[in-house]
């Protein structure tokens, strides 16, 4: 520890604390300006009906109950799909394939993490978008396709995470389900995702945190309309794509307002999801 | 003596002629330092020409050009973080009171009424691009077309390109919900040039054989025609400095207003207007 910090083993843990006290002040005066200003937007935007269902800067409403609706929609269900994707891709890692197709999967997910969102975004434009529109209707720039690139997108983080923490509990409990007599597919889904459960649901809450807050492809791909979607070829705007749409275009009035009660939402969704993963982990684990 | 007096003055005029004609950029010979230019994307063009010859004379200065909108534009150089905010739209009296701005027209761009080149619709009324907007048409049968929904596509609140069509197409009319919005000219050609029942606008300048410029009760969009005062839908592009500029801002606000500057302005495809015109 000495040479390491060149102070004496007393100063190290003060610093260290120093350190880590001043980075989650800094955290929270960002985190506590989010919410003021969010706060402060909802007392000046009092009769601008924020928090209503009407989106017309003509009438001087601004409402973006839709976009919350968005978000959540659009959040939901991408991650609904992506977890189930991810959970295959990590069963196919840990031996439910042969070894050179997981070998051929974990390169793959590998290189699709080195992949920027916006070559999604825009790969998609062409390649995801026409098709849909051509055989489903609508314009293309739907909820669907939205959703699709999100799953897709959040699938190798997920699949990483899961794949650390079955592949340890699978070493460990191999040797006596071999004993026992079980197969590699029985192994997997009696005894090691059971025990994964924990950081299969952690998976879950960074994959939401990302469909939440991703911003570029809701506002490449999800159309931007602000109205609600019934079904899943209606166009949509999330939090995100409203924040990204009109940060680039306008300062002060009702817009601006929204923008600061969006970023204050999408802190709040947040937090919310990650206090929830916190209580149901402590319950799984007692 | 006499020959002698006669070449001293042709030496003067020799001078002054070749002073006269690097003029322009003549003006950067001593300064030095960095010009930070952004907003509007429609400007984006003219300016990044405009700082390369500059920076190419004297490679002592340094021009970053940015994007970002013409929003962006005023909060930066209101702000102080640009030397130069470009709008696509004049100035709102609060923005100027608020920051103390000066501001610069330089050019004219047209916004286009498009749509895909398979599509046989191609001059529509006032009236109708009112409908469509509003949601009150929503079949291209009702326009002449070959029947199917039309797909209609806007830009986000506060875009200049925005500002412009609906200020001189659309009035008070109240924009359907179910316009799609896109974020630029360049992803509102990707749009309409792959989707056949699409309609949306662009700046003139943008429009090419990938999309079909539609008419407006039988005024073509082109740059001529934006130039003259026959097409009716055009906007000014504006330069904005906080308070009067000096030094390297001024330089270059002179060199776009220059000989070489409207070549640039031209070339980028918007119409040149000369410094204090209006």
């Amino acid at each position: 520890m000495r040479q390491h910090c060149g102070v004496s083993r007393h100063h190290c843990p003060l610093l260290l604390r120093a350190l880590a006290l001043s980075v989650s002040a800094m955290l929270g005066t960002v985190i506590a300006f989010i919410l003021i200003s969010g706060a402060e937007a909802l007392m000046t935007g009092q009769g601008l009906g924020l928090f209503g269902a009407v989106w017309n800067p003509a009438a001087g409403k601004f409402g973006i109950l839709p976009m919350i609706q968005a978000t959540l929609l659009l959040a939901f269900s991408s991650l609904g799909l992506g977890w189930c994707l991810s959970l295959g891709c990590c069963c196919v890692l840990n031996g439910l394939a042969p070894r050179w197709a997981a070998r051929w999967l974990r390169g793959l997910l590998t290189l699709m993490t080195a992949v920027p969102t916006v070559v999604y975004g825009f790969a998609a434009v062409f390649l995801l978008v026409p098709p849909i529109r051509d055989a489903l209707g609508g314009t293309g720039f739907c909820w669907l396709t939205a959703g699709l690139l999100l799953a897709l997108q959040g699938v190798p983080a997920m699949t990483f995470i899961m794949d650390g923490a079955v592949r340890s509990i699978a070493a460990e409990s191999r040797l006596t389900a071999t004993a026992l007599g079980m197969t590699t597919a029985q192994h997997l889904s009696r005894v090691v995702l059971p025990l994964a459960s924990r950081p299969l649901l952690s998976a879950a809450i960074l994959g939401l945190g990302r469909a939440v807050g991703d911003a570029l492809l809701p506002t490449m791909l999800a159309g931007n309309a602000i109205r609600f979607a019934h079904t899943p070829l209606d166009s949509m705007r999330t939090l995100t794509a409203h924040i990204s749409l009109v940060l680039s275009s306008d300062i002060g009035g009702g817009e601006h307002l929204s923008l600061l009660l969006a970023g204050a939402l999408l802190l709040t969704f947040c937090a919310v999801f990650s206090l929830l993963s916190r209580r149901m982990a402590r319950r799984v684990r007692s | 003596m006499k020959f002698l007096k006669n070449s001293a003055w042709l030496l003067v005029f020799v001078l002054a002629a070749s002073a006269a004609a690097a003029a322009p950029l003549d003006a950067f010979r001593d300064l030095e330092g960095t010009l930070d230019i952004a907003g509007g994307t429609a400007h984006i063009p003219v300016m990044t020409q405009a700082a390369q010859d500059i920076m190419t004379f004297n490679p002592k200065i340094r021009i970053t050009v940015a994007g970002g909108g013409s929003g962006v534009g005023v909060k930066q150089v209101g702000e102080g973080l640009a030397g130069i905010g470009n709008t696509g739209r004049p100035l709102k009296p609060a923005e100027v009171e608020k920051f103390g701005l000066r501001t610069f027209p330089f050019a004219i761009d047209g916004v286009a009424l498009a749509v895909h080149p398979a599509n046989p619709v191609r001059n529509l009324t006032k009236d109708q691009v009112a409908a469509i907007y509003s949601g009150s048409v929503t079949d291209w049968k009702d326009l002449g077309g070959e029947p199917g929904a039309i797909n209609v596509y806007g830009r986000e609140d506060g875009s200049g390109t925005r500002e412009t069509f609906t200020n001189k197409l659309l009035g008070k009319t109240e924009l359907a919900p179910t316009v799609n919005v896109v974020s630029s000219n360049g992803a509102m050609k990707t749009a309409i040039a792959q989707d056949r029942r699409a309609i949306g606008y662009v700046g003139i300048g943008h429009l090419d054989s990938s999309i079909a410029g539609v008419s407006i009760d039988g005024h073509v969009p082109s740059q001529e025609n934006a130039a003259s005062g026959e097409y009716p839908v055009v906007r000014d592009l504006f330069m904005n400095t906080k308070g009067e500029p000096t030094g390297l801002t001024a330089a270059f606000i002179d060199y776009i207003y220059s000989e070489p500057g409207a070549k640039i302005i031209e070339k980028s495809g918007y119409i040149p207007i000369p410094r204090n015109s209006k």
